[in-house]
């Protein structure tokens, strides 16, 4: 008779076929379901227009920000969308990491990388890009950036099509304030 | 007890729905907002239901909160349940005091993955789950049983079904409908014998959304509020072999607790996925199906929403209240495999 697993548990009197066998001490219930889940009416345009290297955000119906990637309703109003806007690639960086340990699966990734919230010219909120082109160290709040596309040919419906953010060699942006709700194309 | 009340109800059942669930619920909660002219500031409360293993994606009903338009952040709860129980979470904290108005929501999109296959996940995970038994099949061993005890016959299920499509006729969210002789529907093969396709739930996605009031906020904004004048839910155990599959004692205890049989029940929408379950339930309720009208809307035979079939059913209900087509109206949600959880409401209009 092996020792109880678990201390507090009151021992079990087992019948005698199944004394002295090993104990199931763990279960494996493998688990798989599969989806094909629909992106939706504003994702899948922004994902389309991803693929033609075009970038949309959404404006919110009552207040005008702009908001990116477009998600068919604003928060800010609890509204429905309707007007789809198209923003440039170029915008800012508002925060950024620098990440010195791998991520399992992603050896793409060259250590160390940097990940950052870029808000678009034009765009009232952040969205995540990588940051490269450019010395980790050097990288800094308000460093004005654009767009590195993948290759035409390499092109698919996805917002991996952006491989990375490189400076553009502008002033920095002054960042006076981080609040999302500023208004589009006025200054942070 | 404060009075509180089903103000505003909007639905959406559709075979396959396009947009994603954000989409999906957004004009729904436009429409409850606008039907009671409570904007975003004046509800008090937000609670939805819903679940991950629909949707394929950890946390995902965060997404849908965008719709409750959570800047600056609002209150709000989510169950993992289907949107009846968000409304019993929104009553309590109504009945508490922390909050005069609520704002329910429940949506599920079935079209992404297998619905027989994700019902799965939620049985025993050691013995059960890893068999992966068929969701509609297990329902077929419920009917089985009942047919088996003559508690009902398969005349019996194709009248459900008859009544259910034709009620259907008049219900834009019914996802199937239509005129069907009895012999008609007998004729049909089996889909999981001795259950038929018309004995088993019209998948669709969609959604639900009800406001909730109390007192003089629900006679400010609703011209005939439906009363929630009691509510309750309960839940049979886990485990198939203990349970008596041609009862739902969880049902009969909820219905003893809310007085379903005090008084003439004008209406009754049950939450009854599958034919055999209607009379299973009328029974556990104790209705008098001979002086109650059951499921008018069709029910979920005739358009099922994972997570949101029971929310439907309050809705359904309470607009029979608002309309005075009903005083005294009965709505019952259930969720789990055998009718596990079953809650009931009884709705009344002044």
């Amino acid at each position: 008779m092996t020792a109880p697993l678990d201390p507090v548990a009151p021992p079990i009197t087992l019948p005698p076929s199944l004394r002295d066998v090993e104990p199931v001490q763990r279960v494996r219930t493998p688990f798989r379901l599969d989806y094909e889940v629909s992106a939706g009416r504003s994702m899948a345009a922004y994902l389309r227009a991803m693929k033609e290297k075009r970038i949309l955000g959404e404006r919110c119906p009552v207040t005008g920000q702009v908001f990116v990637p477009p998600r068919g309703v604003t928060p800010t109003s609890g509204l429905v969308t309707t007007e789809l806007v198209e923003l440039p690639d170029r915008g800012y960086v508002e925060s950024f990491c620098v990440t010195r340990v791998p991520i399992p699966g992603r050896d793409d990734l060259q250590l160390p990388y940097v990940s950052a919230w870029i808000v678009l010219d034009g765009a009232s909120v952040g969205f995540l890009g990588l940051v490269a082109d450019i010395p980790p160290e050097e990288v800094r709040l308000g460093l004005r950036v654009q767009a590195v596309w993948r290759p035409d040919d390499e092109l698919g419906e996805t917002a991996d099509n952006i491989k990375y953010w490189a400076p553009t060699g502008e002033p920095d942006v002054e960042i006076t304030s981080y609040e999302y709700v500023g208004q589009p194309g006025e200054a942070p | 007890m404060t009075d509180i009340a089903i103000v505003a109800y909007a639905a959406r059942q559709q075979a396959e729905v396009e947009e994603n669930e954000l989409e999906m619920i957004a004009p729904l909660i436009e429409q409850v907002r606008s039907e009671t002219g409570l904007g975003p500031d004046d509800i008090d409360f937000t609670c939805s239901g819903s679940s991950d293993f629909l949707a394929g994606a950890a946390f995902s009903f965060v997404l849908t909160l965008d719709a409750t338009r959570p800047v600056p952040p609002i209150v709000e709860s989510h169950v993992e349940m289907d949107g009846a129980w968000a409304l019993y979470e929104a009553w309590v904290k109504l009945q508490i005091g922390e909050a005069k108005t609520a704002l329910v929501y429940g949506y599920g999109k079935s079209s992404p993955g297998s619905l027989r296959d994700v019902l799965a996940t939620q049985l025993d995970p050691y013995t059960v789950a890893p068999l992966w038994p068929d969701a509609f099949g297990i329902a077929g061993l419920q009917a089985r049983l009942m047919l088996d005890a003559g508690d009902v016959t398969e005349r019996d299920l194709a009248e459900v079904a008859a009544r259910s499509l034709a009620d259907a006729a008049d219900n834009p969210n019914a996802v199937r409908a239509g005129a069907h002789s009895i012999d008609e529907l007998l004729a049909e093969p089996y889909l999981h014998d001795p259950l038929r396709a018309h004995d088993c739930p019209a998948r669709a996605d969609g959604g639900a959304a009800v406001i909730l009031a109390a007192d003089d906020v629900a006679r400010r904004v609703c011209e005939r509020p439906a009363w929630i004048r009691a509510i309750d839910h309960r839940m049979d155990v886990h485990h198939f072999g203990v349970r008596d599959p041609r009862r739902a004692r969880s049902a009969e205890l909820a219905a003893q607790a809310v007085g379903v049989t005090s008084d003439k029940v004008d209406v009754a929408e049950l939450d009854a996925p599958f034919s055999h379950q209607e009379p299973l339930l009328v029974r556990a309720l104790g209705l008098d199906a001979a002086n109650t009208r059951i499921n008018p809307s069709g029910g979920s035979l005739t358009g099922h929403v994972m997570m949101a079939a029971g929310l439907v059913r309050l809705g359904e209900a309470a607009t029979r209240v608002h309309r005075g087509d009903a005083d005294r109206a009965v709505a019952h949600a259930t969720s789990g495999p055998w009718l596990q959880q079953n809650l009931v409401a009884v709705l009344e209009g002044d």
